[in-house]
């Protein structure tokens, strides 16, 4: 009888003792913001906002158009016109700070709730709908507006947008911050649990790819909450990967807008990727067929509730910037609009043929699926002549 | 004229690809300085550069998922997996990602990355070495999938592969990487990508192969003659879609049929053959299609791998049995 197996000392058994008191994922640390949830400006030693009013009244524009757009989409799924919508509820700074912060020649690599960064790269939130109301898997063309279709498989993405990093490094695309181009990679938290994203991690740092990691942790991954994914804070990772990682309130426009842009400049400079943790909340569920209920206290939303993000602009804008309730009305007025175009729009979409959808399989279609498609086609055809006769 | 193994003549094609198209990158592991753990990728890194010839970390996700941005950035990323067994880590990003993304996007985007996969066994390896997974890809639309026989099509057919603007699956028969024959790089490819063919005549029985098993089905083509049997080999070449005009034309014309393949027998390869011949060379067949294959077992340890592997006696043996009815 052997009494030890060689290398599997009993030291290798002994308990790992943990780290003294590392901070837990769901702890309140340090983040960078800009503007207060009562909508205060403040100073941050590393990060300023540079633009004017006129711009935070742009911002203000966005994030209310988006909500009301993605209102209307939820309304719409509850009607029966859309089978799934994915709610953005919450999350309206992160994505318009961040989407704000491109340039026309960076590239946007999405989850399919990135529908505010949809809107700042001119995506017509019409195609949005296709993929949820099950027309089409994302209609728009990726590079009409450098925003890549929607990727469902979680984390995936963050691979592409790496590659397509490694692209731009091989066109002598990087190097020059003002030229310069950049990659951005959308995920979640309940993403940065997956090989993808952490290969990503590892191949953007050893290529030194020019591409942002912009998480948004919105502390739910459907059911799970943020330590079922992390035992220290997300941005805290990157240090592991060796690049840097930043936390911002992802609540706070003025505050995702600075960081992502810093974080953009060092992209398209050649300084590589960084990791930036926009900390926000999901105001939703996580899409029309989930139930919070089931797993989340109301007193939590009751928390976030006074963090909203539009709320806090508006604050500020009202109280410091002088502006009247006419620009506030003609923003409601324009979403108004904006929302009955969509529902029109959506109720006009015409249904899809099985048939047109053979050509999509391949570039090159192969003559025995030229086959199959023409006999569904004889198929299908032979109902709708006995209908006529 | 010059006499090159199979592993060297995808090294020539690869040399070639790269040559003629600027776009056109290689990565995987180890395919830098060592050339790949077969040598195939030998010496391209030194005349391409490391931007052209990557080095990848040790994560197959990685590779093909970088590979997919790369692409949508223009460039034609061929994709080397280290062994069968080592590309499904990968499986994820192939089928989800590679084979809809054009389907996904209605055309808008195309996805011209290959593949390339030493596949089979035969060479005395430890498990995950060994296997052929290509029932895994050829059931998956927009994939395509091919697998060279011989050093001529090695050095044709990845550069075909390369110029595809689907995904190619590309499976190199690795216990073939030593292959020899003449290859004369003037003298056009004879075959497109998605052909079939006849590498023997015979009016028998058709033995329908490809990969490492088109030189067994040869050898027992040869072996079969002294039964005073005359059997035709036709090396499919193509997996998906399988060339089925090739296939239908021997059939009609031999009246029998045995596939042949180191995958496992059910759902293999040879059950779809064996389907389509069914339907459309019904009254033509004096026998049933039969198959000759791995068996449905995780791939041996190598010690037994020759009794697991279809050799010349199988395929004989198959042979008898579709004369037998």
């Amino acid at each position: 009888m052997s009494e030890s197996v060689p290398g599997l000392t009993p030291e290798v058994f002994a308990p790992v003792e943990a780290p003294v008191s590392p901070p837990q994922a769901s702890e309140e640390v340090e983040f960078v913001q800009l503007l207060t949830p009562e909508g205060e400006r403040v100073e941050h030693p590393d990060y300023s906002f540079d633009l004017d009013d006129e711009a935070i009244k742009g911002f203000y524009r966005d994030m209310t158009l988006v909500r009301r757009i993605d209102t209307e989409a939820t309304a719409l799924q509850r009607q029966g016109e859309l089978g799934l919508w994915a709610s953005l509820l919450g999350q309206e700074a992160a994505q318009i700070g961040s989407g704000r912060a491109l340039n026309s020649k960076d590239m946007v690599f999405p989850t399919y709730r990135e529908h505010g960064v949809a809107f700042c790269q001119g995506v017509n939130p019409l195609n949005l709908l296709g993929l949820f109301r099950g027309v089409d898997q994302g209609a728009w063309d990726p590079r009409d507006n450098n925003f890549h279709l929607y990727t469902i498989v979680i984390g995936a993405q963050t691979l592409h947008a790496t590659g397509y990093a490694m692209g731009q490094q091989r066109d002598h695309a990087v190097g020059d911050p003002e030229t310069g181009e950049a990659t951005i990679a959308y995920f979640g938290d309940g993403a940065s649990s997956q090989g993808d994203v952490n290969e990503a991690f590892i191949y953007a740092s050893v290529f030194n790819a020019p591409v942002v990691f912009f998480c948004q942790n919105n502390q739910w991954a459907i059911s799970e909450p943020i330590d079922r994914q992390t035992r220290i804070p997300l941005y805290q990772r990157a240090a592991g990967f060796g690049f840097p990682g930043v936390r911002v309130d992802g609540n706070d426009v003025l505050a995702t807008y600075a960081v992502t842009q810093q974080a953009l400049k060092r992209a398209r400079e050649g300084s590589g990727p960084t990791l930036v943790e926009a900390y926000t909340y999901r105001m939703g569920a996580h899409t029309t067929s989930d139930d919070p209920t089931k797993y989340r206290l109301s007193e939590d939303l009751e928390y976030w509730k006074l963090k909203d993000p539009i709320e806090r602009v508006k604050a500020y804008l009202a109280r410091q910037a002088g502006v009247d309730h006419n620009f506030f009305d003609e923003v409601e007025a324009e979403a108004d609009k904006v929302a009955a175009e969509l529902r029109q729009g959506c109720l006009a979409m015409p249904d899809p043929e099985l048939t047109d959808f053979f050509q999509y399989a391949y570039v090159d279609m192969p003559d025995e699926l030229a086959e199959q498609r023409d006999q569904y086609a004889a198929y299908a055809a032979s109902f709708n002549a006995e209908g006529e006769g | 004229m010059t006499k090159i193994s199979l592993g060297k003549g995808i090294n020539a094609g690869l040399r070639a690809a790269m040559e003629n198209d600027p776009k056109v990158v290689i990565m995987g592991e180890d395919i830098g300085k060592l050339g790949g753990v077969f040598r195939v990728t030998e010496g391209l890194q030194k005349d391409f550069g490391e931007d052209r010839v990557i080095d990848t970390p040790l994560a197959e996700s990685g590779i093909i998922g970088t590979a997919v941005g790369l692409a949508l950035r223009g460039y034609r990323p061929v994709c080397e997996i280290q062994f069968d067994g080592f590309v499904f880590p990968a499986y994820d990003q192939i089928i989800n990602q590679v084979a809809k993304m054009h389907y996904r996007s209605m055309g808008k985007l195309r996805m011209p990355i290959v593949i390339r996969i030493p596949f089979g066994g035969g060479i005395g390896a430890v498990e995950h070495h060994s296997e052929s997974p290509e029932t895994l890809f050829a059931h998956v639309a927009g994939l395509k999938v091919v697998a060279c026989g011989d050093p001529v099509d090695a050095y044709w057919m990845i550069q075909q592969a390369i110029s595809s603007d689907d995904p190619v699956i590309f499976l190199e028969p690795k216990r073939r990487y030593h292959e020899k024959a003449e290859l004369d790089e003037s003298v056009p490819p004879a075959y497109p990508l998605h052909q079939a063919k006849v590498v023997r005549e015979g009016t028998d029985a058709t033995l329908f192969c490809y990969g490492p098993m088109v030189k067994t089905c040869l050898q027992a083509a040869e072996a079969a003659v002294e039964d005073g049997r005359n059997l035709e080999v036709v090396d499919l070449r193509t997996i998906s879609p399988l060339d089925l005009r090739t296939i239908f034309a021997s059939v009609k014309k031999t009246r029998r049929a045995v596939v042949v393949h180191e995958a496992p027998f059910s759902l293999g390869p040879g059950a779809e053959v064996a389907a389509r011949v069914t339907e459309e060379c019904f009254y033509h067949l004096e026998a049933p299609v039969l198959r000759v294959a791995g068996y449905d077992t995780p791939y041996p340890p190598s010690r037994m791998e020759e009794e697991y592997l279809p050799d010349l006696d199988r395929v004989l043996d198959g042979v008898d049995r579709v004369m037998g009815y």
